[in-house]
């Protein structure tokens, strides 16, 4: 069977925002793409359709300081699809002051090749 | 009375006011800062999502990681600043000389200065102001009392929640409540376009599979002892609640996201004057308002969407109270109103002089493609793809052709004929 599928997505590369279509073959093997006003665009289609990538963001709770959190970040973009698992990782986590701004706070998150690294310090109360 | 008087006196230490105040003193100014609230940082503090800084320090980095920046050049250039300092009151004594009183865990303190840098932010738009009835229910936050919850003290607002205003900030908390594990049963519209950026569209709502519901609007909220449900419904485009088309959305907790106003009542009581798009202080192109030597920065002038531009509105601000130090006051041989013409819904400054060049930041009405911004007065025009609501047109003029203008440059949106 060789059906195709059509995807459709919106281009954030610049504030244009074309309306991009992409039809892949069964095999997931990119048939067309269509709609990008220019070739940034087609990368990120590209991108999006095969391997789409985020930053992750959230607060791990922190023993000691000013505030009971620190905010962290996965320090490159991560697969969409270990976000869930990233999440999971860092739930079950307490750290104690103090944290500074760039501390990795988990190496190699859910075997993303990202780590946690802290975004907000949290120093230790006196 | 403190001993001595300040060049400037900085009013509110977040993103605006920290960029004042470190430029200032790099400036050699005898400056002081005062912020109400028991850390500097202002809300940038409990914005843990990236992009942030990527036109100031070309970098992409969190609200938090911006802020720090300036919090610890602050430190480290030794501003003197404190911390639970609430203004009270500012006496204008005359041109250069303003007294300030000012509420301090230690009583009431009073501080003399030559300039005031206001950057006190914006207030968040309650939900007593867009026409919601219904249950006055716990369960109901703005945007900004559930970032505080979520992301500096770590705790959940609820668990399925529906966010009314689809602007940058309604967007970034529905990633966030998606992100920690709650339901975000989806993101109410009135417009019929997005507020917000259309990549937080595509990377808050769309990666999370959250409905957008656009031309709608919440015009109920029940519960008997915490909220339970909305009621929403569709709106016409003159904004009127179309008959019939009412229907109910499960949620625990509604978060208001309805907008940003300036927060600038300090400055009105004084006599400020006031610009009704911006619904912040007219200003000249050193961003000093209708009072000389009151100058301001970031949102308490005009609601930005990038902090970038907020610094750098902070720091135009300490160069003019520098200006104003040094030749007791403003001079200009001629100041020239910037004038709204077609499709510019509100635009900042009010008032250039032509004696140096201007950074203008404006707003369209509405979404348009392939058109042109132009002055006509001045001959500039500059081609842009696409305008949007959303975000906001930054362009540069120069002293000089600034300079060719009699008295009025308007600024106007119109279609790109030859494309
Ligand atoms: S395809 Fe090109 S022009 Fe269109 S939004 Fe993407 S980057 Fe911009």
């Amino acid at each position: 069977m060789n059906e195709i599928k059509t995807h459709r997505i919106t281009c954030i590369v610049c504030p244009l925002g074309c309306e991009i279509e992409i039809k892949t073959k069964n095999n997931g093997e990119i048939e067309s793409i269509s709609g990008n006003k220019c070739p940034r665009g087609k990368d990120y289609a590209i991108q999006e359709i095969t391997a789409p990538k985020r930053v992750v963001m959230s607060v791990i709770n922190v023993k000691g300081s000013v505030f009971p959190t620190v905010s962290v970040k996965t320090s490159k973009p991560v697969l969409k699809k270990l976000i869930p698992k990233v999440m999971e990782e860092i739930s079950h986590i307490e750290l104690e002051a103090p944290v500074a701004i760039g501390d990795v706070i988990v190496k190699n998150v859910a075997g993303s090749d990202a780590d946690i690294v802290a975004t907000r310090p949290a120093p230790r109360l006196k | 009375m403190e001993r001595g008087s300040y060049d400037t006196i900085v009013i509110g230490g977040g993103p605006g006011g920290l960029a004042a105040a470190t430029k200032a003193k790099e400036l050699g100014m005898r400056v002081l800062l005062l912020e109400n609230r028991d850390m500097l940082g202002g809300i940038p503090l409990q914005c843990v999502h990236p992009g942030f800084g990527l036109h100031y320090f070309k970098e992409d980095l969190t609200g938090t990681e911006f802020i720090y920046r300036f919090i610890d050049k602050f430190e480290k250039l030794g501003v003197e600043g404190y911390t639970r300092a609430h203004l009270l009151e500012i006496e204008l004594v005359s041109d250069v000389e303003k007294r300030l009183r000012v509420a301090t865990p230690n009583g009431i303190k009073k501080f003399e200065t030559k300039s005031i840098i206001y950057t006190t932010g914006a207030r968040e738009r309650h939900i007593f102001e867009i026409g919601i009835t219904g249950n006055r229910v716990p369960g109901i936050f703005t945007a900004g009392e559930a970032q505080t919850m979520m992301d500096i003290y770590g705790i959940m607002p609820g668990k399925e929640i529906l966010i009314l205003g689809s602007g940058d900030v309604g967007l970034i908390m529905a990633r966030r409540f998606a992100l920690e594990g709650a339901i975000v049963k989806g993101v109410i519209e009135i417009m019929p376009f997005p507020g917000g950026l259309t990549r937080n569209v595509v990377q808050c709502l769309q990666d999370f599979g959250i409905p957008l519901y656009l031309s709608h609007a919440v015009t109920r909220i029940e519960g008997t002892k915490r909220v339970e449900r909305a009621i929403i419904c569709e709106v016409t485009e003159d904004l009127r609640i179309k008959e019939g088309t009412e229907r109910e959305i499960k949620c625990d907790t509604v978060v208001v996201a309805a907008g940003l106003v300036p927060y600038i009542k300090i400055l009105e009581k004084i006599g400020v004057t006031k610009d009704e798009a911006t619904k912040g202080p007219i200003v000249n192109d050193h961003l000093e308002t209708s009072i000389p030597g009151i100058f301001t920065a970031g949102n308490a002038l005009v609601i930005n969407d990038l902090v970038d531009f907020v610094v750098e509105q902070g720091e135009e601000a300490a160069l003019g109270a520098l200006e104003f130090v040094e030749k007791g006051g403003i001079p200009t041989k001629r100041w020239r109103r910037i004038v709204r013409g077609r499709n510019i819904r509100l635009v900042i400054p009010h008032y250039v002089s032509g004696e140096r060049d201007v950074m203008i930041y404006a707003r369209v009405s509405k979404p348009e493609e392939n058109v042109k911004v132009r002055f006509p007065e001045i001959g500039k025009e500059v081609k842009l793809q696409v305008v949007k609501p959303a975000e906001m047109i930054r362009l540069k003029l120069k002293k000089e052709e600034i300079g060719k203008a009699r008295d009025k440059i308007t600024m106007e949106v119109v279609k790109d004929e030859r494309d």
